[in-house]
C-alpha cells in the first residue's frame, strides 16, 4: 500500500509539472484531469471518501469541460 | 459534436448518473457525499446531455430562466429553514432544540431538517453548474 501511494504521489508531481510546461492548452487540460483523478484516489486512501467523490466530480469532470469550453472560445496554443 | 455513438451511449448512461446523484443527495446525512457532490453529479449529467445533443437541445431541456429560479429558490429555502430556529429564539440552523423530529438513526427521514437542507444544496449546486456552462457556451449577442 505504501509503495502504491509513493508511485501515485510521484505521478501526481509529474502531472503537475507537465501541466504547467505544456504549450498546447488542450493537452494541459487532459493532463490536469488525470492529476485530479490521481488526487481522488489519494483522497480515498487518506480515508476521506466524500472529498474523493467531490474531487472526481468537480476536478476530473466539470472543470475539464469548463476549460475546454473556454479554450474553444479563445486560442489553443499558448503564446 | 454530432456523433451517433456519443448520442446513443449518453442516452443509455445519463439515467444511471442521475439516479446515482439523487442517491448521493438523499443519503447526505447517512453516507459519504451530501449536497455538494450529489448536486455536482446531477449538474454533470445535464452538461453531458448538452455536449452530446447540442446547445439548443440543452437549453430547451433546462431553459435559462428555470435554472435561474431553481438556483435562487433553493438557497432561499435553505435560509428560510435556518430562520425557523431564529424565529423561536435560538441561533441560526438550530436543529434538535427547535423541535424538529429526529426519527430513528439510519432511516432516510431522520436527523430533523438535514435531508431538506441537503436537497436544497443539491438543487442549488446542480443548477449553478448548468447555468455556468450554458452561459459559457452561449454565443455573444
Amino acid at each position: 500500500m505504501q509503495i502504491l501511494s509513493l508511485i501515485l504521489v510521484g505521478f501526481l508531481i509529474l502531472c503537475a509539472l507537465a501541466a504547467g510546461r505544456t504549450k498546447d492548452l488542450v493537452s494541459a487540460v487532459v493532463i490536469f484531469a488525470s492529476y485530479s483523478l490521481i488526487m481522488a484516489v489519494l483522497w480515498l486512501m487518506l480515508q476521506s471518501p466524500d472529498v474523493a467523490m467531490t474531487e472526481a466530480a468537480i476536478g476530473a469532470g466539470v472543470t475539464t469541460i469548463m476549460f475546454v469550453a473556454v479554450i474553444s472560445r479563445t486560442s489553443r496554443i499558448e503564446k | 459534436m454530432d456523433d451517433q455513438i456519443v448520442r446513443v451511449i449518453s442516452r443509455i448512461i445519463i439515467p444511471f448518473i442521475q439516479v446515482y446523484g439523487v442517491f448521493v443527495v438523499l443519503h447526505g446525512h447517512l453516507s459519504p457525499g451530501g449536497g455538494f457532490p450529489g448536486g455536482a453529479i446531477l449538474g454533470a449529467s445535464i452538461i453531458l446531455y448538452t455536449l452530446a445533443f447540442g446547445a439548443k437541445a440543452g437549453s430547451q431541456l433546462i431553459p435559462h430562466t428555470t435554472s435561474k429560479w431553481l438556483e435562487s429558490g433553493a438557497i432561499l429555502l435553505f435560509i428560510a429553514i435556518g430562520l425557523i430556529a431564529v424565529g423561536s429564539g435560538r441561533s441560526f440552523l438550530t436543529n434538535r432544540a427547535t423541535g424538529f423530529a429526529m426519527g430513528e438513526l439510519g432511516n432516510i427521514i431522520s436527523a430533523g431538517f438535514i435531508p431538506v437542507v441537503t436537497i436544497a444544496i443539491g438543487v442549488k449546486v446542480g443548477s449553478t453548474m448548468i447555468t455556468l456552462f450554458h452561459t459559457m457556451i452561449d454565443k455573444e449577442p
